[in-house]
């Protein structure tokens, strides 16, 4: 994002008069308009004056970086600290008696040859497979839907609050009820494909399949996740398309663009820079996704199904040891970082290019 | 622009479908809760027997409904109008002053995305816990602990999206309210946010999903007085039998209210989204 934002700070005390409507005019330097002629009182303007400019901003926004602080940065440090504690229950009532191992919590749990250490990478392995189709699939339906909707046609504002209603949707609601549609008996979707089409008999659960335990749960979870997120995709580049300008459609189609070449020549391009942000957002909430597995499993997800976010609440909660938990967790931040560094490096430099 | 025959029926295909899969989990809710309980016992059906309100009646007496109905709602409404109220002042700083650190923000908003919350959740559950032996502030286990906690999750993006309504607010009205001798604050509750009323809506029902829709915090900061929906509608689920149509009938109550604010609002949410992303 190169943001116009930031530039070099002014030298102090120098009232810069910026055009009307240029992005960073200064409020208060506009000139009041009848002077007082009393030096005490100008001098008390004016500091009042650059108090205004000078002081006021950082103000504004202290409460609000405060509470990231207390709330985020504060916590994310201890649990870094924790990361190098032997942090165990038997050390919770009082960290001061918990020994400091320091990256032994580390090696402990990424040492991928103990049993500890390889489901770790399972549940790494299942994590990075499920982002990268929930992502996929999530990003296609939004895109297909903005780009279908995008036309006048009866009915499309109809369509167009049903597609955003699993996004305004509770998770917890539309989890539980997703639950209820893979209940093997009960359920919708085993109605559907055994009942009613007459497929899917012979697997785990004999003439009607589980979805909620064994390896049919992975695709349950798929599922769910991406009815849960496509919608927030698709109001993105709904957003992102109503900044295209309709000149480029008007040229497209006096040179004779079809459909496809429409899309692939000006839709597409047009919304890369939304493309970039939002499949990043998409890839970090869908890797960190605890909610979704948490609730349609009821607390502990099978382990085909067993993300990481949720291995690591269990490892943490079901046997209190905090220290290899916070190890896993600031493990994950590294990972996620780096992939966000790389990814912002890549496509930056691709925009810079293009 | 002439639509082609090919396209006519790919966006025939394409837009049934979708509708189709967001509506089917949405109909199964709707209609199981209008079911009576034999139906959801036995094989799925898609038309219910006959139609009974029960459920309605019933869910608030399997579960305490009720008290976890009014802990979201206090929960969510503070957060909601906290994070409201601290955003209007961050975003008004970052939309009409230069300052050191205010390229920082878009950055800050982005990475605040990429922190596991599990991450947080461990340290921050061991911190309330211990502020609370320490100095008796109880933060663990209390609906205070969550009202902090949630309006830290929406505050990024509710400042992110009330920088760009406010951009969008000409600043010609901004140095006509100075040129009067209005003061920035004054400027920002005269002219500022009467003109941004919208946004601000649409930030605070935001803010008020956030904190309604948290499952992961709520599951560990909460005990049975200060149970939120998000843990206590899973509650139905750990009874000795599953009354299928109350927990639709629960789930769809507790929609409502969020999904009927989400789309009202909607034009507000893209006007944001566009504002915030096109930086």
């Amino acid at each position: 994002m190169n943001s116009p934002y930031g530039g070099p700070p002014r030298p102090r005390g120098v009232a810069v008069v910026q055009p009307r409507h240029s992005a960073d005019v200064r409020p208060l330097a506009v000139e009041q308009p009848e002077p007082p002629r009393d030096p005490r009182s100008v001098a008390r303007i004016r500091r009042r004056r650059r108090f205004h400019t000078r002081q006021l901003p950082y103000l504004l926004i202290l409460p609000a970086v405060g509470l990231e602080i207390v709330i985020h940065v504060v916590p994310i440090l201890v649990g870094m600290w924790m990361s190098l504690l032997e942090l165990t229950q038997f050390h919770i009532q009082d960290w001061s008696t918990a020994p400091f191992v320091g990256l032994g919590n580390y090696t402990a749990t990424l040492d991928f040859t103990s049993a500890a250490g390889k489901d770790l990478l399972h549940s790494f392995g299942i994590t990075i497979v499920y982002t990268t189709l929930s992502v996929f699939l999530s990003w296609l339906f939004g895109t297909a839907a903005a780009v279908f909707l995008q036309r006048p046609f009866r009915g499309r504002a109809l369509l167009r609050t049903l597609f955003l209603t699993p996004y305004a949707l509770p998770v917890y609601a539309a989890v539980i009820t997703w639950g209820f549609l893979f209940q093997r008996d009960t359920g919708l979707v085993n109605h559907v494909l055994v009942d009613q089409l007459g497929i899917g008999a012979g697997g785990d659960g004999g003439d009607r399949p589980f979805w909620l335990i064994g390896s049919n749960s992975f695709w349950a979870l798929l599922v769910v996740s991406v009815w849960r997120m496509w919608p927030f995709a698709f109001l993105c580049l709904m957003a992102g398309l109503q900044n295209v300008p309709a000149e480029l459609y008007e040229a497209a189609a006096i040179d004779g663009a079809g459909f496809w070449r429409r899309l692939t020549s000006v839709t597409l391009p047009a919304l890369r820079p939304v493309n970039q942000v939002l499949l990043l957002v998409l890839f970090l909430w869908t890797f960190n996704d605890f909610n979704t597995p948490y609730v349609l499993f009821g607390g502990s997800a099978p382990r085909e199904a067993d993300l990481i976010s949720i291995h690591i609440y269990n490892n943490s909660f079901s046997t209190w040891d905090f220290g290899t938990g916070s190890a896993m967790s600031v493990a994950l931040l590294l990972f996620l970082l780096l992939v966000t560094a790389v990814y912002l490096m890549l496509t930056n430099r691709r925009r810079d290019h293009a | 622009m002439r639509e082609g025959r090919g396209e006519q029926i790919a966006r025939w295909i394409v837009l049934t479908f979708l509708a189709a899969f967001v509506l089917t989990p949405l109909y199964v809710m709707v209609s199981s809760a209008l079911k009576p309980l034999q139906d959801v016992q036995d094989n799925f059906t898609w038309i219910p027997s006959s139609l009974t309100f029960q459920a309605f009646i019933d869910m608030w007496s399997t579960v305490p409904l009720g008290q976890y109905l009014m802990n979201s709602l206090i929960v969510s409404s503070a957060a909601a109008l906290f994070s409201v109220a601290i955003a209007v002042f961050a975003a008004f700083a970052i939309s009409r002053y230069r300052f050191r650190g205010r390229g920082l923000f878009s950055v800050a908003v982005l990475s605040t995305q990429m922190f596991p919350g599990i991450l947080f959740l461990l340290p921050l559950f061991l911190i309330y816990v211990n502020l609370g032996t320490a100095t008796g502030i109880e933060l663990y286990q209390t609906r205070l602990g969550l009202v902090i906690t949630y309006l830290t999750f929406s505050l990024p993006f509710s400042i992110w999206m009330l920088v760009g309504y406010f951009d969008s607010i000409p600043r010609g009205l901004d140095e006509a309210a100075q040129v009067d001798g209005a003061s920035p604050l004054r400027t920002l509750f005269t002219v500022i946010l009467p003109t941004a009323v919208p946004g601000i809506v649409a930030v605070t029902v935001y803010a008020f999903m956030t904190a309604w829709g948290e499952v992961l915090f709520a599951s560990i900061m909460t005990d049975e007085s200060s149970r939120t929906l998000a843990v206590g509608l899973q509650a139905y689920s750990t009874q000795f039998q599953v009354y299928w149509n109350q927990v639709m009938a629960a789930s769809l109550v507790v929609s409502v209210p969020v999904v009927a604010g989400f789309l009202a609002l909607q034009r507000y949410f893209v006007a944001g989204l566009t504002a915030g992303a096109v930086k």
